[in-house]
């Protein structure tokens, strides 16, 4: 087990970032860290290498405390930071070296190893420049050749993948890939499609909680397996009506009009039968219902929620409880 | 540490900063010394140099805040603290890395000043006829006040992520340890507690050294006040953790 976090919690003032969070993960294991914005992910990272305190909880990593043996935690450890700040005025090369010599690395081994993770990397053909001058995506490569350089058994990446083009996207997503064989590799992202591609298991934060914590594989088959049921009603009313207060007020999936006052109401999600409360709102609402018909009601297949849809309604229902 | 160092050298060297800080020194320093009729050696008429050594501290001062002023507000300002301090290398050894290489930079800044020192020998009369002792005191003087000054700036720089105010900071420091003691000092309410009030300024020391004689009091008092800056500073790191 390399990375262990047990009961994590974190407050800035009164204000809760990570809240109780416990997971493990194993070497050859890639996990995904999925959350909105300010949903403690960064922070969660930030602890785990040390820069930032636990309020509360523990988090070993290698076998050792973050918070006893930090230095210890650090040698096994790679990490990218979010905005991925580099010394822009040092060339590639020497700042390979740099991070390199950080890490006991002396002599001719440093500079076999920087070639190694130059070519690894894919930096060959910027390697004899300044950072400064490089683009984003060579300096995202940077960034990660800078975490891998002393071949951590652990590695943290926060948003390794934004702001890149789909090329670089692929590229960076390749090198992670290849990389990962032997190492646990944790990466927050906004981008489900990576989790998709990348991923052996994600764990889905919010507000500071986690809210999944699944191999990818379940976590898509789970939820393909549900069937929704759907029922569909034609109602005809005097006059035209709200369409959108209509569906809001009775949470309906879908309101159309068909012609005239006449619409068809589509509801989902195992509703009771939603013609009482149609009636009950066109009383409300003063309008004249004068006829109403169910069309059909059956139980469809789900379409295998993707992963997108998971995330959305695990974190955005939270946030709006009503 | 001494990755730190390399590094700190390297780009101080890269950076025009030390190159700067060095020709203005030394244009400073080589205009009072020979060229202000006020200050110069050759209207002074004695073989000895008092300028240097008086007017140094002032000219550092102003510099070695300059040197310093990014050590640490500039790694704020661009990030990269975060990514130094999740390296395998405690706060401590960062500061001190940081500390000796802005220090290494100011002792270089120092050096070509030998040659005042065989100018000075030359001219005299007879030939010689300098007080060498007092001169590599006020030398060793001038270095430990140059360690003290950077231990200043750096711990400045750490305050803040804004270089200026880091220099301003450092400037405002350097002065206020460096005379501001003694002035005080020569306030009427102290009654028997005046020296103590000076003996906690940089001056006293710097002067004592000066005089060719090094005491161990005076010693430990720059390494002190070295001392306590880089700790302050590291205790300023450490408050990310509080």
């Amino acid at each position: 087990m390399s990375l262990v976090i047990e009961n994590l919690t974190k407050t800035y003032g009164s204000q809760v970032a990570v809240n109780q969070i416990s997971f493990a993960a194993h070497p050859g294991e890639i996990v995904g860290f999925l959350g909105p914005n300010g949903a403690g992910k960064s922070t969660t990272m930030k602890i785990a290498t040390g820069y930032l305190p636990p309020t509360q909880g523990t988090i070993q990593v290698c076998n050792h405390d973050v918070e006893d043996d930090s230095v210890a935690v650090r040698r096994c450890l790679g990490y990218l930071p979010e905005h991925n700040p580099l010394y822009l005025d040092m060339y590639v090369h020497e700042y390979l070296q740099f991070i390199g010599s950080l890490y006991g690395l002396r002599g001719e081994k440093l500079k076999t190893r920087v070639g190694e993770i130059i070519t690894l990397c894919g930096l060959m053909p910027e390697q004899r420049k300044k950072i400064g001058a490089l683009s984003k995506g060579y300096r995202q490569r940077v960034g990660l050749a800078q975490a891998l350089i002393h071949d951590p058994q652990v590695l943290i990446l926060d948003e390794p993948t934004t702001g890149l083009d789909p090329n670089q996207l692929s590229e960076i997503r390749a090198l992670i890939k290849k990389i990962s064989q032997e190492k646990t590799v944790i990466f927050s992202t906004h981008i489900m499609q990576e989790v998709q591609a990348l991923c052996d298991r994600v764990i889905i934060i919010n507000r500071g909680n986690i809210v999944i914590d699944s191999d990818l594989a379940t976590l898509q088959r789970g939820e393909s397996k549900q069937k929704e049921e759907v029922q569909r009603v034609e109602a005809i009313f005097t006059h035209p009506i709200d369409e959108m207060l209509l569906r809001t007020s009775l949470t309906l999936g879908r309101v159309e009009k068909k012609h005239g006052a006449t619409y068809e109401l589509e509801a989902t999600a195992g509703q009771e039968d939603i013609r009482p409360a149609v009636f009950r709102f066109a009383c409300e609402q003063q309008h004249v219902l004068i006829g109403m018909q169910q069309i059909s009601r059956e139980e469809r297949p789900g379409h295998g929620a993707s992963l997108e849809e998971i995330f959305r309604s695990l974190t955005v229902t939270q946030e709006n409880p009503s | 540490m001494l990755a730190i160092y390399r590094k700190e050298v390297n780009s101080y060297l890269n950076s025009l900063i030390a190159y700067i800080v060095m020709a203005v020194f030394l244009t400073g320093t080589g205009l009072l010394m020979w060229v202000f009729p006020d200050t110069s050696v050759l209207t002074y008429g004695f073989a000895d140099l008092s300028t240097l050594f008086t007017l140094g501290p002032y000219v550092f001062m102003f510099l070695i805040p300059a040197i310093t002023m990014r050590s640490f507000a500039e790694e704020r300002k661009a990030g990269t603290m975060e990514l130094i301090l999740t390296q395998p290398v405690t706060d401590l050894q960062l500061i001190l890395g940081k500390y000796f290489a802005a220090w290494t930079i100011v002792v270089f800044a120092l050096l070509p000043t030998l040659i005042y020192y065989v100018s000075v020998y030359q001219l005299g009369n007879p030939v010689g006829n300098l007080d060498s002792a007092g001169i590599a005191g006020s030398y060793i003087g001038l270095i430990l006040l140059g360690g003290v000054f950077t231990a200043i700036g750096i711990f400045a720089s750490s305050l803040t992520e804004n270089q200026v105010i880091a220099f301003i900071l450092a400037v405002f420091l350097c002065f206020f340890l460096y005379t501001g003691f003694s002035s005080l000092a020569g306030l009427q309410v102290w009654e028997n507690s005046a020296l103590l009030v000076e003996k906690l300024g940089i001056l006293y020391h710097y002067d004592a050294m000066s005089r060719g004689l090094i005491d161990s009091r005076n010693l430990l008092y720059f390494v002190t006040v070295t001392a306590l800056m880089l700790l302050l500073t590291q205790l300023v790191l450490n408050s990310r953790k509080w």
